[in-house]
C-alpha cells in the first residue's frame, strides 16, 4: 500500500495537523511515513500545503509533485493542486467555500461541506476534521481510531473532552461521501 | 523504544542531547530555528547550557571556549549563518577541539532563500575558513539517519579531535519522519581529554594546559599541519560511509547525497519500470568521499556513465570525477538555488541521457 497526499488551504484551516494526524496514524499502524511542510514565508490567511506519504514500503522521497490525493481546502489550493493529481487518484474539495467544480475527468471528485458540517456540530474549527473523515473513508488509508489516538496524543489529556466532536465531524465527513 | 514522529530539527536537537552533548550555543535563522528551540527547552531541566549569543560569529567562539574545556558542545545553523562560523572553525580545526556544527542548507550566494539547497558541499567539504584543514562532514537522508549520525559525530570529534559537521538541507530540518533513539552507546575507544583546560594545580605536577591555534614559529607550525594532515589520512582510510542501491549490474550510476538522493531513488524506480536498471550511490561520509565504494560501482563493465544530481550548479560531480578520472563519461544534472528537482524530471533526463 502506498498513499502520495498533498494537504492544502489557508493558513488556519488546519491543513497541516490533518497531514500530521495521518502522519501519526500511518505510523501507529506500523506504516512507512513522511509528513513534509511548505515552510515559505506563511502566514495566516496566505496559503499553505504539505505531503504526507504513508506506505508499507520504506518511502524514496517524501518531496511530492504528484499524488494520489489532493485535499484542497480553498479555492487557490484547488487551482494550484488540481493538476498534480496522478491519473486515477482522488481529488477532495471543500464545496463549502470552493464554488467551482474540477475540470479533471480522469480522476475521482469528492464534494465534502466541511464548514457546513463543521456548523452543525456548533464547532467551524471541525471543518478539517470532516474533510479528513472524507479522506479516511475514501481511501482506508488509516483507521479512524489511530486518527483520534494521534489527535488525543497532539490534545493531551487536558483537552480530551474535545475528542467526541472530533469523532463526530469525522464520522459525519466519511458519511456525506457515502453513496 | 516507541517510534516517535519528529521534526528533523527537533530529533537532530534530542539526538545531540542523548549523545552527551549538554552545552549549545547558537543565534536564529530559518529553516534550523527548531534546533535551538529544542534546546532552549531542554538544556536547562538537564543542567546543561543553553545560549542564544549575539551572533554567530560569537557563538561559534563559545563553541570553541566549551570545547577547550572538554565539553561535548555543538551549534547549528543555516547557510549565510555557516559563512559567518567559518573563522571560528578554522580556528578550532587548528586548537585541534571537538566539537558538531550542523548545517541545514538553504539557498544561496548571499541572503538566498531559506528553501533547500545543496550549495553548501564545497565549504563544508573544502574546509570553509582558512589553512589547510576539513572538517568531517556527514549528509544524512533521512531523520532517522540524521538521530543515527549524531551519536557518530560527537564520537568522531572526540577521537580525531576536530570540528564534524552535519550537512543537512531544509527538507530534513523540516520533515516529519518516525524515529527512534536507540540507547545512546560509545562505539568506539573515545580518548582521554588531557589537553583540556579545566582548571591547573600548581601542585598537581601536570603541565598547564593550554588550547591555542597560533604557532609563530614556522616549525611548530609545520608539526601542527603534519600532525593534522595525517590524521586526516586515518580518516580518509577508515571513516568513509555510503549506500549503495541497486547498483549490481547497472547501466547507469547516479550520484546524490542527502535528500536528494531519496528523489533519486523515485527516480530508479520510475525508470526500472521502463526496462532501465540505474543504480544509486549514496555517499553519507562526504567529506572523506567514499572514493572506494564509488569505483566499485563504475568499474563494473554493465556501467556506462555516471550522472550527478545536486541542487547546485554542480560541486559534488567534482569529486565524482576526480574518482572516476575519466574512465567514464561523467555528466551533471540540477540547478543552482533552490530549486528541488521532481523524480519525474530526473527520471527523464535518465532516460534521454541514455539514448544520446
Amino acid at each position: 500500500m502506498l498513499w502520495t497526499n498533498i494537504f492544502a488551504g489557508f493558513g488556519g484551516q488546519g491543513v497541516l495537523l490533518i497531514g500530521q494526524l495521518l502522519a501519526y496514524a500511518g505510523m501507529y499502524e506500523g506504516k512507512n511515513v513522511s509528513w513534509l511542510p511548505s515552510y515559505g514565508p506563511e502566514m495566516r490567511g496566505g496559503t499553505a500545503n504539505c505531503s504526507v506519504v504513508v506506505s508499507d514500503e520504506p518511502i524514496a522521497s517524501p518531496v511530492l509533485s504528484m499524488a494520489d490525493c489532493v485535499i484542497a481546502m480553498n479555492t487557490p489550493s484547488l487551482d494550484k493542486f488540481e493538476s498534480c493529481v496522478n491519473p486515477g487518484g482522488k481529488l477532495f474539495i471543500n464545496s463549502s467555500i470552493i464554488d467551482k467544480k474540477a475540470t479533471r475527468t480522469d480522476i475521482e471528485v469528492y464534494y465534502v461541506p466541511c464548514n457546513e458540517i463543521a456548523e452543525k456540530l456548533e464547532n467551524p474549527k471541525v471543518a478539517n476534521m470532516a474533510m479528513l473523515g472524507a479522506y479516511l473513508e475514501a481511501t482506508k488509508a488509516a483507521k479512524t481510531e489511530s486518527v483520534l489516538d494521534a489527535l488525543l496524543y497532539k490534545l493531551g489529556e487536558k483537552k480530551a473532552k474535545l475528542i467526541p466532536l472530533n469523532k463526530e465531524a469525522i464520522e459525519a465527513g466519511a458519511a456525506s461521501i457515502r453513496k | 523504544m516507541a517510534k516517535k514522529l519528529m521534526k528533523g530539527c527537533e530529533a537532530v536537537a534530542e539526538a545531540a542531547i542523548q549523545a552527551g552533548c549538554h552545552y549549545f550555543f547558537g543565534y536564529p535563522i530559518t529553516p534550523q530555528n527548531d534546533i535551538p528551540e529544542y534546546m532552549s527547552a531542554r538544556l536547562p531541566q538537564i543542567g546543561g547550557c543553553f545560549l542564544q549569543a549575539e551572533s554567530e560569529v560569537a557563538a561559534i567562539n563559545m563553541v570553541y571556549g566549551a570545547a577547550a574545556s572538554g565539553a561535548r558542545v555543538m551549534t547549528s545553523s543555516s547557510s549565510p549563518g555557516i559563512s559567518l562560523k567559518q573563522e571560528g572553525m578554522s580556528y578550532l580545526a587548528g586548537a585541534e577541539l571537538p566539537c558538531v556544527v550542523v548545517n541545514m542548507v538553504r539557498g544561496g550566494p548571499g541572503l538566498g532563500s531559506i528553501q533547500p539547497s545543496q550549495g553548501d558541499y564545497f565549504q563544508a567539504t573544502r574546509g570553509g575558513g582558512h589553512g589547510d584543514y576539513h572538517p568531517i562532514v556527514l549528509a544524512p537522508s533521512s531523520v532517522q539517519e540524521a538521530v543515527d549520525l549524531m551519536q557518530d559525530a560527537f564520537d568522531l570529534a572526540d577521537v580525531y579531535r576536530t570540528p564534524v559537521m552535519i550537512l543537512a538541507d531544509g527538507i530534513i530540518g523540516q520533515m516529519m519522519e518516525p524515529v527512534e533513539f536507540h540507547e545512546s552507546k560509545n562505539t568506539r575507544a573515545l580518548p582521554k581529554k588531557d589537553w583540556a583546560a579545566t582548571g591547573w594545580d600548581p601542585k598537581s605536577g601536570r603541565a598547564r594546559a593550554v588550547v591555542n591555534s597560533l604557532y609563530i614559529e614556522v616549525d611548530e607550525l609545520q608539526e601542527l599541519n603534519d600532525r593534522l594532515q595525517s590524521r586526516y589520512q586515518v580518516i580518509r582510510d577508515n571513516e568513509t560511509k555510503a549506500e549503495l542501491y541497486n547498483t549490481d549490474g547497472a547501466e547507469i550510476i547516479v550520484c546524490a547525497y542527502g535528500t536528494v538522493a531519496r528523489i533519486v531513488k523515485s527516480a530508479i524506480n520510475i525508470c526500472e519500470k521502463q526496462g532501465v536498471k540505474v543504480g544509486l550511490f549514496r555517499p553519507i561520509t562526504i567529506w572523506p568521499f567514499p572514493e572506494k565504494e564509488l569505483s566499485g560501482a563504475m568499474d563494473q563493465a554493465s556501467v556506462k556513465k555516471a550522472i550527478t544530481v545536486e541542487i547546485s550548479a554542480g560541486q559534488m560531480v567534482e569529486d565524482v570525477r576526480l574518482v572516476v578520472n575519466g574512465k567514464k563519461p561523467v555528466e551533471f544534472f540540477g540547478k543552482p538555488g533552490s530549486y528541488t528537482p521532481t523524480a519525474e524530471e530526473i527520471a527523464e533526463y535518465i532516460m534521454k541521457s541514455r539514448e544520446a
